[in-house]
């Protein structure tokens, strides 16, 4: 039986997107943006920093990460939490050595059970980005509307200390549904890190700012989807830098993401590579160090 | 079809890789290596096919689509610069569609001489249960859209997400096109078994296309560099005895990220320095078969 005649018509097939969520352009034919101190290349280092509930609601999915064995899951959820308690304070104490100010995107949950990790990321003057509220909070179309409201608000509110709201979010995934642009938009938040096609920030159509997170060039991509070594990763890490500030010479100001995990590089055997490479990058005179928040706000007064 | 031809549709006929005539490639060279980007448009709300889901996760997967986008916005300049800078023009695999979507990206590749084949018009819609009809439509339609957009006439066709039927092939040479990029029997063009006309099967390459070096083989950018230099190496020395064809399929949401792309451009400057390569598209490997080769191929000499 042949396909529905449907299969062949293109009700989309015109000149941009088939979507309106945003417009198309071509990073290399932008005006060029630069960086605060004339630097060509922003590192953004953005942790996540996730608290899995040793019940996964699998609703809509299962997060990355997630409990795997039949409960109780002790393994896994214990060794997430190793990533919190000892890997996330390796890497506070690498920032604090290599003077970086990071972005930790955080679930709410963890302002709710660790108020103390959140004060220690306040004191050293890192970025609080909304990461849902667990590792439960996951998003895609098809939760109901009110649910996912209900959801980014829980998530503010928890991570809203210190009388500052989160301007940034990262969905659990990346997942969003349709209307997840204009839920963030109504929270009053600035920029998401979901969208991996760019990088630069860019504006969606209702004025929310993408910040592209690299997926690719994760520690969970590299490291441990791909089963690379910490070494390979910081080669990786280091080619990319190199390749964008070449190319900055030419076209403007780039971004680099380190999208990292407490209990991936925070390990004892890869925490040192880790360093290291933080305190190459940080040698590099190309490079400024910053926020996504930072990063947002700079790429914003050039528009 | 029974069960038998079912089991070996006959594409081919058998030829064991020994005592072949000698192909000579032009300028007296031994290996013909061309580079394939795939220039894709994936929608982000498709229909679906009952034989294939397009996406994992409930429309919209972003990371699924937006990675892909990636190629539009951002990586296939820096891929065809690195690609134009050490003298490779690509044989683009394309989403015809793409025309329409982002005719940018279509004119940028035109503009620097690269021949186009079809990819189907998405690579989102699938031939899986496509009626002779269908596939017809789908077979026009990419002749006109890509002569339209570019004066091209298309010459090749990779199925779009390598999805095909049994009679793809036959369809193909009915249209007059010369070779197809699906079969992955052989590292030279072969003749290909088609009811009327003409075809050919040129070397495309799945275990060295970039999606497998880094989605299946999980390869870090410099292994996977080091993957294509040894088989570039290989294939080159054996071409002494009959000339083979590399390809290098790509995608630039994969090759062009910045991790990637500088352990990339060192394979191109490795070839492009050896001296042993044709550098070529396509159509100008097909060209050159038809001429010196099909013919006795294609009758068993």
């Amino acid at each position: 039986m042949a396909l529905e005649p449907s299969y062949l018509e293109y009700a989309k097939r015109r000149e941009g997107y088939d979507h309106d969520l945003y417009e198309w352009s071509s990073i290399f034919s932008r005006s060029p943006v630069g960086w605060p101190g004339g630097k060509s290349v922003a590192v953004w280092v953005c942790v996540s920093l996730e608290w899995f509930p040793m019940t996964p609601s699998d609703k809509p999915f299962r997060a990355p990460g997630h409990m795997v064995t039949p409960y109780p899951d002790y393994r896994h959820y214990t060794a997430r939490e190793y990533g919190t308690r000892v890997g996330f304070y390796r890497l506070l104490d690498a920032f604090k050595k290599a003077g970086v100010k990071a972005s930790v995107a955080t679930n709410g949950a963890i302002a709710e059970r660790y108020p103390q990790i959140i004060a220690d990321i306040v004191a050293e003057g890192h970025e609080i980005i909304a990461h849902s509220t667990d590792m439960n909070g996951a998003i895609a179309t098809g939760l109901p509307e009110a649910e996912e409201r209900a959801l980014i608000e829980r998530s503010l509110a928890a991570l809203s200390v210190a009388g500052k709201k989160p301007s940034g979010w990262l969905s659990i995934a990346r997942s969003q549904s349709w209307n997840t642009p204009r839920l963030l938009k109504e929270a009053g938040l600035t920029y998401m890190c979901d969208w991996a096609n760019d990088e630069l920030p860019y504006a969606f159509s209702n004025g929310l700012v993408n910040l592209p997170l690299n997926h690719e060039l994760s520690d969970r991509q590299v490291i441990t989807v791909q089963q690379q070594s910490i070494d390979s990763y910081a080669q990786q890490v280091g080619d990319a830098f190199d390749w964008l500030a070449g190319e900055a010479k030419r076209y403007g100001g780039r971004v680099l993401p380190l999208h990292i995990t407490p209990y991936i590089v925070g390990l004892p055997y890869r925490i040192d590579a880790f360093e290291k490479l933080l305190e190459q990058l940080s040698k590099r005179r190309e490079a400024w160090f910053a926020t996504g928040e930072e990063i947002v706000a700079s790429w914003r007064t050039q528009q | 079809m029974d069960t038998v031809q079912r089991a070996d549709p006959q594409l081919y006929d058998f030829k064991p890789y020994r005592a072949r005539p000698k192909i000579v490639w032009p300028g007296g060279k031994q290996i013909a290596v061309w580079v394939a980007p795939n220039l894709e448009y994936y929608e982000i709300d498709p229909p679906a096919n009952p034989h294939r889901k397009s996406w994992t996760k409930p429309h919209p997967d972003v990371v699924g689509f937006s990675h892909r986008d990636h190629s539009n916005r951002v990586s296939h300049w820096r891929m065809a610069e690195v690609m134009s800078k050490y003298g490779f023009p690509g044989s683009v695999s394309l989403s015809v569609a793409l025309c329409q979507h982002h005719p940018e990206v279509v004119a940028d590749a035109n503009r620097r001489g690269w021949e186009f084949f079809s990819h189907g018009i998405y690579n989102t819609r699938y031939t899986y249960g496509m009626d002779e009809a269908q596939e017809r439509a789908i077979i026009e339609d990419s002749i006109r859209t890509v002569r339209e957009a570019t004066g091209q006439t298309i010459r090749g066709w990779l199925a779009p997400a390598l999805t095909h039927t049994t009679r793809t092939l036959d369809l193909l040479a009915e249209y007059g096109l010369h070779y197809t990029c699906d079969l992955y029997h052989d590292d030279q063009p072969q003749p290909v078994k088609v009811k009327s006309g003409r075809l050919i099967s040129i070397p495309y390459s799945l275990e060295v296309n970039d999606h497998y070096g880094f989605f299946v083989y999980n390869m870090s950018p410099r292994d996977y560099a080091d993957a294509l230099i040894r088989q570039y190496d290989r294939l080159a020395t054996e071409g002494e005895q009959s000339g083979t064809v590399m390809c290098i399929p790509l995608h630039a949401y994969l090759i062009g990220q910045p991790h990637r792309i500088g352990p990339f451009a060192e394979v191109l400057k490795h070839i492009a320095a050896d001296g042993r390569a044709w550098i070529a598209r396509a159509g100008e490997i097909a060209d050159h078969y038809y001429d010196h080769h099909y013919q006795g191929a294609a009758h068993g000499a």
